[in-house]
């Protein structure tokens, strides 16, 4: 065989072999079944309902082995002060483990702020975890690919392949991701995927004695979630990063970051 | 009980203060670590730099010097990597980056252009020492006693020579062709080696500190100009000691010497390589200095003029808590005065060391304004963190994130060039050199 024809045929045979191979690769089931899921979890928050009783933080760090001691959560509570000349004290003590006990408002190295009664315009409580963003920073930055989006929308970390480098904590505009001080890998709200994925409920949701939080199913427009969040005038957080976050709350604050 | 304790601190938690309001998971991730890993990248890609003006663009000025950088910068490449393992909380996994690259993060692109930079200046090294290389071989192979070391030397020789022991003028001017040409690859690798270092640091669209499409052009200047003033602060330092090992016969101190016998001393000869070497290098230094400077504060006044939401706590962090690191510190003991030390008429090699010195501080302070005041500021705008330095360490932790690792990352480039310069003679003043 000359030269010249060896080299003719194999351009060929890598050109056929290739367009068949594509044609596989497009008509993939799996990634068909995923484009056209009828799952898309959301999340809904209600801070009219929200007391700040903190069992949605307990809750989950049980469910999901965080210890309860250590200083960071897959979800917590934040407490709003807006007084009445329009300054805002904010506090979070522990993610509000325990709950709100005390009026003074906890300001890290600054102490802590009493502020009286007939100063405050209005106060309200708002619950805070992972987003699960349809366009998420924090598997974008994730130099292994050990970050990952599902099929179903939900972001979940592979701590086999974490290797802690800190760049999804530091890509996240909502400060949701921290290193597990046990696992030293990066951790976050997985929405209690382990339990949603069979039927259950999350562990905050469930444990919320307000119905504040709800899960649902932004696909199925009979869920109660996507029913309210259709009918009704919800907001998301800093959607000015193009996150397009989906945990959507009613009542939402300006005053809320 | 005390295990349980340490469980449940969380990392960053001990360096961490926080202030007002910030997020519960809110700390100060990258710490020291990550301000030495742009610091070093920089010092690699800015002595490369500085060697390539001579080998490219035939700055005969910078001939000596520039064979000095080309060795300490390979020297450097390895220490790059150094502080990514140890910020990593699992550095056994670190390999993962090369396995399995995940394209659309910008941590992703280190191992690929980490490897090609890396392999682009072992092979410059190789081409300017290949005659050397094989001279060595011949004159070690003539030798009827050989001490261990010698025998080990030859060894060396005989593997990194890969065979090819032509030295005949037109293999040498194919070799000298081979240097121009990756040393003149080599500099667009090194500025992207770094800038996408800065590109790390600038597409973090969740802070607002780092967030600029600057970044990478600011750190590429910088890089530069830390290269550049390491090369000559630490050639300052090398050449006094080569001179003091003159003077008093010492040259058992020297690598070269030791492995090679001669190291061609004499006190007046090094003083006139180093007087000129030095003074034409601290021109190149101002150049880039002004770069630098002009786009940093660039930077700044354009986010205090166009004043974005984000500005109200990048304020506090800029003018009042990191007051003194940025205007004193950076500008005013790292910029500023080493810029009218270089410029003031009279210059010695004395002064333009020092001056060098301070210049290594300001960048280095640079990077850690960046990395640190990045992360002084909770996502909330609400609150602050200050970061507290651990100084003597208590566990595995603060040490490797602390002043200890630090320290371990800024020697071992100079434990690594006292043995590389055994093989490859940085200081060899041979004519037929490239």
């Amino acid at each position: 065989m000359k030269r010249r024809d060896f080299l003719r045929q194999t351009a060929v045979f890598v050109a056929g072999a290739s367009v068949s191979l594509s044609a596989l690769e497009f008509i993939d089931p799996r990634e068909l079944l995923a484009a056209n899921s009828d799952l898309r979890w959301a999340f809904l928050v209600s801070t009219h309902k929200c007391v700040g009783c903190g069992f949605c933080v307990k809750a989950c760090k049980i469910e999901n082995d965080i210890p309860l001691e250590a200083n960071v959560t897959r979800t917590w509570v934040e407490r709003y002060v807006i007084k009445k000349d329009g300054d805002v004290v904010i506090d979070s003590p522990k993610g509000a483990l325990h709950g709100f006990k005390s009026e003074l408002a906890d300001q890290g190295a600054s102490g802590t702020v009493r502020i009286p009664e007939r100063d405050v315009a209005q106060a309200f409580f708002v619950p805070k975890l992972c987003n699960h963003c349809e366009v998420p920073a924090c598997v974008q930055v994730c130099p292994v690919g050990a970050t990952y989006q599902t099929a179903d929308g939900t972001v979940l970390v592979d701590r086999k392949w974490c290797i802690g480098c800190g760049y999804c904590i530091m890509g996240c505009p909502y400060g949701v991701r921290f290193f597990h001080p046990i696992a030293h890998v990066a951790d976050k709200c997985t929405f209690c995927y382990h339990r949603i994925s069979k039927g259950g409920d999350t562990a905050c949701a469930q444990a919320c004695p307000f119905g504040a939080r709800m899960i649902g199913n932004l696909r199925d427009p009979d869920d109660p979630l996507t029913r309210t969040v259709m009918t009704d005038r919800v907001g998301v957080l800093r959607d000015e990063y193009g996150t397009k976050p989906q945990v959507f709350y009613l009542g939402l604050s300006k005053e809320v970051r | 009980m005390v295990e349980q304790v340490s469980q449940f601190i969380v990392h960053g938690e001990a360096w961490t203060v926080k202030d007002l309001f910030v997020l519960p998971n809110e700390y100060v991730y990258w710490s020291i670590q990550i301000v030495m890993y742009p610091y070093m990248t920089g010092l690699v890609a800015g002595a490369f730099v500085l060697s390539s003006l001579y080998h490219v663009f035939g700055v005969q000025k910078l001939k000596e010097i520039a064979r000095y950088a080309l060795v300490f910068s390979f020297a450097l490449l390895p220490v790059a990597m150094m502080p990514l393992l140890l910020h990593l909380l699992q550095p056994l996994r670190g390999f993962h980056v090369l396995m399995t690259p995940h394209f659309t993060s910008a941590i992703s692109a280190f191992g690929i252009v980490f490897m090609t930079y890396a392999c682009i200046v072992g092979a410059e090294i190789w081409f300017v020492y290949r005659k050397f290389i094989v001279d060595s071989i011949h004159r070690l192979s003539a030798k009827r006693q050989r001490t261990a070391f010698e025998t080990l030397l030859l060894a060396i020789y005989r593997v990194l020579s890969l065979g090819a022991m032509d030295t005949s003028p037109e293999a040498l001017a194919s070799d000298h062709k081979a240097v121009k040409f990756l040393a003149g690859l080599g500099i667009p690798v090194a500025c992207f080696l770094h800038g996408y270092a800065g590109f790390i640091f600038g597409s973090v669209k969740a802070n607002a500190l780092w967030m600029t499409p600057l970044m990478p052009v600011i750190f590429i200047c910088s890089a530069i100009v830390s290269g550049i003033a390491l090369c000559i602060i630490s050639y300052y330092i090398f050449m006094e000691i080569r001179k003091w090992a003159a003077r008093w016969g010492k040259n058992w101190l020297l690598p070269d010497a030791l492995a090679h016998g001669n190291a061609s001393l004499q006190v007046e000869q090094l003083r006139s390589i180093q007087e000129h070497e030095v003074k034409m290098t601290s021109k190149y230094l101002l150049i880039f200095m002004t770069l630098a400077i002009t786009l940093e504060l660039l930077d700044m006044i354009f986010r205090g003029y166009t004043a974005v939401k984000s500005w109200d706590a990048l304020r506090m962090v800029i003018y009042e808590h990191d007051f003194a690191k940025i205007f004193i510190y950076q500008y005013g003991i790292g910029n500023l005065l080493p810029f009218l030390m270089l410029l003031a008429p009279g210059l010695t090699t004395r002064r333009a060391a020092l001056a060098s010195i301070l210049v290594l501080f300001g960048v280095f302070m640079m990077r850690w304004n960046v990395v640190i005041g990045g992360q002084a500021f909770s996502l909330t705008f609400a609150g602050f963190m200050h970061y507290h330095l651990p100084i003597i360490p208590h566990d595995w932790e603060t040490f490797k994130e602390g002043l200890a690792g630090a320290s371990l990352v800024m020697v071992t480039p100079f434990i690594i060039f006292y043995f590389l310069n055994m093989i490859f003679p940085a200081f060899m003043s041979d004519e037929e050199a490239h």
